[in-house]
């Protein structure tokens, strides 16, 4: 490997370090607050780094490094620092010794950045594997309690299936192409377009394995337990970062190998958004449990995010179609850490529970305006209304839908979107509940840089919303 | 334009903070707020007499480039009377509620001044998606305005509201989308009303973007069968919020018709009218025959509405000069005459405190004043002559006889049932035994100020309509140089 090569994947490198230091620390030299600031350092000398740019270059056969990977590494190390911030004052009433919390943390945002610049089958599994091990045992950290451990084993279990799955159709993949790489894998198809029945069944197993990881509706159901059961810090994780990787190399790995050519491939990716939009609705509106409500609602986000791959299969849609998919990924992103933000501060500092039912919201508006507007404006953008961030990246998904003529699954959208409504807006009446009708008040925390953190995220989704065009700008010049 | 906007958004801020001081200053901040924009707009008067499909103001500020969105504006005398109407509206909504709200009238009031700049920036905006954005954001203060204010089963009604105008609202999104992109095809995509004026399209494909927007709009008209949000959410919000949803929330309907439905899809409007008159007749008959057999005297003065906003979309599908201007006319007057009946409502109510009719009777004797305005507006809404309904309700029906005169029969039978219910209502609140239980107190000077205004302003316009018309006329011109000839059968 050419320096040059090792300049281009700086970020990675930097992450990497950072966790060895993490490491070294904990062994030698036990101390939370050491620990958690060499995270941070570490996740946002990253994202420095990233953002600094770099040459675009394929390092190595498993990687490539381009605007489009660094871009995801900038949010995936902020979005991993913010869940650090997040985590400090959840932890720190509920364990004695979480240090390697946070190491665990960073590796899952090293899976994470991995997987942007994967462009090879052997680097995707990399990524996607340590991303979730480090998941499963965060998952779990809070091991006082009966349901962390349920989701964990939950977790693990189903997850494991779903990698071997998607393990054994690479293997399929290689059996019938010989290739790994991407762009190999694309050229094998060209060069060799006989119709066996290995590669379909290849095709069949990886879209299950990683439908599972974005939880798309048939495979969706360890969503909801988990995100109940994980800790809120590592459920707004899981939620936004982790889904947000995978659904960034399944982009990368469809326009290297131009898989947009298979109809049958599009259409299931099709089939599974239309379901994904309708199930992810419908099943979110029985929820009396916020986190539960909202897996269910990330359900249905990513089943409009899916929208994006039958768009780009038409011709001339597929810039704009990665366009809109890599805004929707940025403003979700935001999004969904900004609503777990909210609940991660509500009833810190009361004991271990966690207050995620809707009852625990109930009155928030008189009690902690400051706190229930941000909740207000993360669920206003997760339900679409402009001004918001989910406003623009839905817009761009009707566009992008729009252009190449998706009916049916633009139909699913408005009939899915306005379904959302409803539950986005019980939470909003139960905020807005006068004293005297409620009994549950649990309290807000009062350390003060969760809180700034929670308000960074509002102005970022507000930002997204209303100034957006440095950012589409960029995304423009880059895909 | 830009400082109308931005002095209800702000001025919304200012009353939500004010709180802190006095809670008695939040109402005063939201009328001053009110004013303040109504002389903002004042200079821009007397816009009679210009040339059609002129601006009085325009303005164009990229907003989005990559996306051809911009922040556009532009004020006609449509605008203009739709924008003067509601700031009028917004005065008499804070009078109404002046001391109805007890609990966080800061917020209450920011709320109200939010929606208003929700409500002014529709009227205002000139870029589809800008329009489709004040579409939305109005809505959302006017849910918080039930939901947190409304009456006993409010939660049920904001719901319903809101799921009613953002599923409609979802399709008219798509249907700008695919319009832009359609007409824009090849070359940059543009938001701009002009720039998607008369753009090339398949009949087929107009007939079904135009189905889009008219959804929308009809929703919130709201037309028959669209309309079953619109008792809840009115009989359900606290008076100011009716004042605002029936007076001018329900306009904005009306407005998006005219200004973008009927311009952008000419022909296809022209193939749908009948369907669209059909609506408005059977809006006409069926909101007067339901609001003959209420009890509640919001849920009478709310299906009213439904009958009254039915000869808004008549008189819109004639396409003639004369039944456009009735439309038109017809908003005004139904702003005022409606949000006066439901201010009337809210007084009652926060007197009797209960909103059914049958525990009413026999007010006359213990609150006069009361009576007298009640009688006034009760006889405006069914359409006397001499005020501003009759103007309005003459206009669509005179113009639409001249081309659909059967469907116009059957609109003009609900002018008799409007009478029926209109004066049933009185009599059964009003008149009859007077009652010992109730001894209402009758309206003070700051509600008969606000009565007197709107009592005013309908005979103003009953008597002397001419200079509303005036200054529609341009933008009525300008609208019917659009071709609405049914093609041929292909």
């Amino acid at each position: 490997m050419s320096g040059a090569e090792l300049q281009a994947i700086l970020p990675l490198g930097i992450l990497a370090g950072g966790i060895i230091l993490v490491m070294l620390q904990i062994a030698f030299r036990r101390h939370l607050a050491t620990s958690i600031s060499l995270s941070l350092l570490t996740l946002l000398a990253t994202a420095a780094a990233a953002l600094e740019g770099g040459a675009d270059m394929p390092v190595t056969p498993l990687l490539q490094a381009d605007s489009f990977a660094r871009l995801f590494t900038v949010l995936f190390c902020l979005a991993g620092a913010i869940s650090t911030l997040l985590s400090t004052d959840y932890l720190g009433q509920r364990d004695d010794e979480p240090e390697e919390y946070y190491l665990l943390l960073l590796l899952s945002s090293l899976g994470a950045c991995v997987l942007a610049y994967a462009s090879h089958l052997a680097s995707l599994l990399l990524g996607l594997e340590l991303m979730s091990v480090a998941l499963y045992a965060l998952i779990a950290y809070p091991n006082k309690a009966p349901l962390p451990l349920e989701a964990a084993v939950k977790y693990l279990m189903l997850s494991g299936a779903a990698s071997a799955t998607a393990l054994f159709g690479f293997a399929l993949l290689y059996a019938g192409t010989g290739s790994l790489s991407f762009t190999g894998l694309g050229q094998a198809l060209d060069a060799n377009p006989e119709t066996g029945v290995l590669l379909p069944v290849a095709a069949v197993m990886v879209v299950a394995g990683l439908a599972f990881k974005l939880s798309l509706v048939p495979f969706h159901l360890w969503t909801p337990d988990v995100y109940q059961g994980a800790p809120s810090p590592i459920t707004g994780f899981l939620a936004s970062v982790s889904k947000a990787a995978v659904l960034v190399v399944l982009l990368r790995w469809f326009s290297d190998a131009n898989l947009f050519r298979f109809p049958a491939l599009v259409q299931t990716t099709a089939v599974l958004a239309v379901l994904s939009m309708l199930v992810g609705n419908l099943l979110a509106l029985l929820q009396d449990n916020i986190k539960r409500m909202l897996a269910y609602s990330s359900i249905a986000h990513m089943g409009y995010l899916m929208i994006v791959f039958a768009a780009a299969a038409a011709p001339g849609q597929r810039d704009f179609a990665l366009e809109a998919a890599s805004y929707y990924l940025i403003a979700y992103t935001a999004t969904t850490l900004a609503a777990f933000a909210l609940l991660t501060m509500l009833g810190a500092g009361e004991g271990g529970r966690e207050h995620c039912q809707l009852q625990d919201v109930s009155g928030l508006f008189w009690r902690y305006p400051g706190p229930a507007i941000l909740l207000l404006v993360a669920l206003l953008s997760l339900a679409g209304i402009p001004l918001t961030a989910g406003f623009l990246a839905k817009f761009y998904l009707v566009g992008a839908a729009s252009g190449s003529g998706q009916w049916v699954l633009l139909g699913s959208l408005v009939i899915g979107s306005a379904i959302g409504i409803y539950y986005y807006l019980r939470v909003v009446f139960y905020m807005s509940r006068r004293p005297g009708e409620y009994q549950s008040r649990p309290g807000m925390t009062r350390f003060w840089p969760v809180r700034l953190t929670a308000w960074l995220l509002v102005a970022a989704v507000l930002l997204l919303g209303v100034l957006p065009q440095p950012l589409l700008h960029y995304l423009a010049s880059i895909l | 334009m830009v400082a109308l906007l931005l002095i209800l958004g702000l001025g919304g801020l200012a009353a939500l903070y004010s709180e802190r001081l006095h809670p008695g200053l939040p109402r005063w901040m939201s009328l001053a707020v009110c004013a303040l924009a109504l002389l903002c707009l004042l200079p821009t008067a007397g816009a009679s007499g210009v040339a059609p499909g002129t601006w009085l103001q325009h303005l164009r500020v990229d907003w989005l480039p990559r996306l051809g969105i911009s922040f556009e504006l532009g004020l006609d005398g449509l605008s203009w009377l739709l924008v003067a109407l509601s700031l009028l509206l917004g005065l008499i909504a804070v009078a109404s509620s002046w001391d109805e709200i007890d609990f966080r009238p800061g917020l209450f009031q920011a709320n109200l001044l939010w929606t208003l700049t929700g409500v002014c920036g529709v009227f205002l905006a000139l870029d589809l998606v800008l329009f489709f954005l004040f579409w939305e954001v109005m809505l959302v203060p006017m849910y918080l305005l039930i939901a947190i204010w409304g009456h006993e089963d409010r939660a049920r009604a904001a719901m319903k509201f809101f799921i009613f105008t953002q599923a409609s609202g979802l399709l008219m999104l798509v249907a700008i989308v695919t319009l832009a992109v359609t007409v824009g095809a090849g070359g940059q995509l543009s938001f701009s009303y002009f720039d998607l004026l008369g753009g090339a399209l398949e009949p087929r494909t107009a007939y079904l973007l135009m189905l889009g927007f008219f959804l929308a709009f009809a929703v919130k008209l709201p037309a028959f069968p669209f309309h079953t949000w619109l008792p809840d959410a009115h009989t359900q919000a606290p008076t100011a919020g009716s004042v605002l949803l029936a007076g001018i929330l329900l306009k904005t309907g009306a407005y998006g018709l005219l200004r973008f439905c009927l311009p952008l899809f000419p022909q296809a409007s022209a193939e749908f009218a009948p369907v669209a008159v059909a609506l408005g007749a059977a809006g006409v008959i069926y909101g007067a025959v339901l609001a003959f057999a209420q009890r509640d005297f919001k849920r009478l003065v709310a299906y009213s509405s439904v009958s009254h906003m039915g000869f808004v979309l008549l008189g819109l599908y004639a396409f003639n000069a004369l039944a456009v201007q009735g439309s038109i006319m017809q908003m005004v007057a139904h702003g005022v005459s409606t949000a006066a009946l439901f201010m009337m409502a809210g007084a009652l109510q926060h007197r009797l405190h209960t909103r059914d009719m049958a525990r009413m009777g026999g007010l006359w004797a213990q609150a006069p004043r009361m009576g007298a305005c009640a009688l006034f507006f009760a006889v405006a809404s069914l359409g006397l002559p001499g005020l501003g309904n009759f103007v309005a309700e003459f206009l669509v029906l005179a113009g639409l006889f001249a081309v659909r005169p059967w469907m116009t029969l059957l609109a003009a039978l609900g002018l008799i049932t409007a009478a029926i219910y209109a004066l049933w209502m009185i009599q059964r609140t009003f008149q009859g035994p007077a009652r010992e239980e109730l001894s209402p107190t009758d309206f003070g000077a700051r509600e008969m100020l606000a009565m007197a205004a709107m009592m005013f302003a309908l005979l103003w316009l009953g008597l002397y309509p001419q200079p509303v018309l005036d200054i529609a006329r341009p933008v009525v011109d300008h609208l019917l140089q659009f071709d609405f000839s049914v093609r041929e059968a292909l």
